[in-house]
């Protein structure tokens, strides 16, 4: 079973690693969308160090999203959903393997990235810490949420807009609670209460999502 | 009654605008809604009944091609 | 145990029965809305602290407790359509989402109104008014996730799953708001002390609660029967029924 997992990992990074403009469009979007807004605000250090965590936040968030909408639309076009879904192995496992496999390729280079915002934000240790932290507890949970939705709109022509529509509002607590964390380590506060926080979502949602992804896709494919 | 008159009651204590606002919009909004739901029913209905007299008439066709 | 509820699951019989309950939930609500409305804006006794503002609570206060209560039934029509595999629960969901969605919009509104001439502001980023915000964008996707499926066996499915995914998600958002709010700007402007209402003004309170739920289910019943008159227009008793009627 778990040799299934793995098969559908490798598959996953292998297919990637044929076409590298998908690892690297979410990186190079999330790079654009960090630069722009010290662009659009002006270059004050201190405004920057300011907006730094929400900035950082919400553009992991839009580019994990935008990158989502791929993660089962190739298969479902070629039919290897289908196969997928008819292999013995129970699909929760399957479809928890891919979110996985796509973690490791968009969000982890992400949070590989992230020493570059300390240095554009000027931001310091801690924070920075901060930063990576709540960024490797949180995105997965974006990443398992976000599957659903592409699991439900999968069938549809025009699924992307729609995607983040009703994606969004539910990546709210793991935003705020991330923006916390990371405030409160720049005051240099504890901020263990709030990566617990993240923790504990983000097992709710490993354990649960799985689930619902595997329901939602086999609605969309019937 | 709360107030001496009518002019009392439109007034609202100095609130008016943000009274009958409040009031003016979410009836406006309640009312809306039943409507936009009374009239999808009625096309709903109308299309069905367009349908059904449509099968009727292709029906009644047949047959009489067939007497013929 | 449950057998009594079998022939509801059919369309016919569930549409009988909604036509049936449907002049009753309609009549009381036009009644209670009348005396709610007349009785809270004219008979009322004034706030001793906010004046005649206060007799917003008559739509605000129903609005926002209904904004919740529809979405918790939606979840529960979900879970059933989900779990036993009714149609006709998935199609409850579809058309409770709008009402649901107004009534929402009416509780942010009368807020935003509200708040004006009492904190200054149309609008602060109080938890409970960014909770209910949220709460009308999760409405909205269902409604957007539902309408985007030409297939509306399919497209109930789908917003009944994102209905559940919602429900769960409801009370982490708001506390991940609440907790927000107080670390981020303390509860100060938007908290004013909370008079333990009394009861000439509690009484035309609870009639428009009552008035709101007997819209919601009249007009949730009107949508639910469109919902199946939509899925069910092949059958040949909605052709019967409304040749009938014609």
């Amino acid at each position: 079973m778990f040799k299934a997992c793995w098969s559908v990992i490798e598959r996953e990074l292998l297919s990637a690693s044929r076409r590298k403009s998908d690892i690297l469009n979410p990186i190079w979007f999330f790079l654009i969308v960090i630069t722009l807004f010290p662009l659009s605000i002006g270059p004050k250090a201190n405004t920057l160090t300011s907006i730094a965590p929400g900035v950082i936040w919400v553009a992991a968030l839009l580019s994990c999203l935008l990158s989502l909408e791929r993660l089962f639309k190739d298969d479902y076009v070629d039919g290897s959903l289908e196969q997928l879904m008819l292999t013995p192995y129970p699909l929760t496992l399957l479809v928890a393997a891919k979110v996985l496999a796509h973690w490791l390729l968009t969000c982890l280079p992400i949070i590989l990235f992230s020493p570059l915002m300390a240095v554009f934000f000027s931001l310091d240790w801690p924070t920075f810490w901060a930063i990576a932290l709540t960024l490797l507890l949180g995105t997965p949970t974006i990443c398992l949420l976000g599957a659903i939705g592409v699991a439900l709109t999968v069938g549809l022509r025009k699924g992307g807009i729609l995607l983040s529509l009703i994606m969004l509002p539910l990546s709210i607590p793991v935003l705020i609670i991330s923006t916390l964390a990371i405030d409160a380590a720049s005051m240099s506060q504890p901020n263990i209460a709030y990566l617990a926080m993240l923790g504990a979502i983000l097992v709710a949602a490993i354990t649960l999502a799985p689930m619902a992804i595997a329901v939602s896709l086999r609605i969309s494919m019937s | 009654m709360e107030f001496n008159s009518i002019a009392d009651f439109l007034d609202m204590g100095g609130y008016a605008f943000y009274v009958w606002l409040s009031f003016g919009v979410s009836f406006f909004a309640l009312i809306a809604l039943l409507a936009s739901s009374l009239r999808t029913q009625k096309k709903i209905k109308q299309t069905v009944q367009a349908r059904a007299a449509r099968d009727e008439r292709v029906k009644a066709a047949s047959q009489l091609e067939n007497t013929l | 145990m449950w057998k009594f509820l079998h022939p509801y699951a059919k369309a016919q019989r569930s549409y009988e029965l909604a036509g049936t309950l449907l002049p009753w939930f309609a009549v009381l609500a036009v009644v209670s809305f009348v005396l709610g409305t007349a009785w809270g804006l004219a008979f009322a006794p004034a706030d001793y602290q906010q004046g005649d503002s206060f007799r917003i609570i008559y739509i605000h206060v129903p609005s926002a407790i209904m904004s919740m209560g529809v979405y918790t039934s939606m979840a529960i029509a979900a879970l059933i359509g989900l779990v036993w595999q009714i149609r006709l629960s998935d199609m409850a969901v579809a058309a409770m989402a709008p009402v649901g969605a107004v009534f929402t919009f009416i509780a942010l509104f009368t807020g935003a109104a509200w708040g004006k001439p009492m904190w200054g502001a149309w609008w602060v980023w109080d938890a409970r008014l960014t909770s209910e915000l949220i709460l009308l964008f999760l409405y909205l996707g269902v409604i957007a996730l539902y309408n985007a499926f030409s297939d509306k066996a399919l497209a109930g499915k789908a917003a009944g799953i994102l209905t559940l995914v919602g429900w769960i998600n409801v009370p982490i958002i708001h506390f991940s708001v609440e907790w927000w709010n107080t670390l981020h700007q303390g509860a100060t402007i938007t908290k004013f002390a909370k008079p333990s209402i009394a009861g000439p003004m509690l009484w035309p309170l609870l009639i428009m609660l009552l008035a709101f739920t007997c819209y919601f289910a009249a007009v949730m019943l009107i949508r639910f029967r469109n919902e199946i008159l939509i899925r069910e227009s092949h059958r040949p008793w909605v052709k019967q029924l409304l040749l009938k009627s014609a």
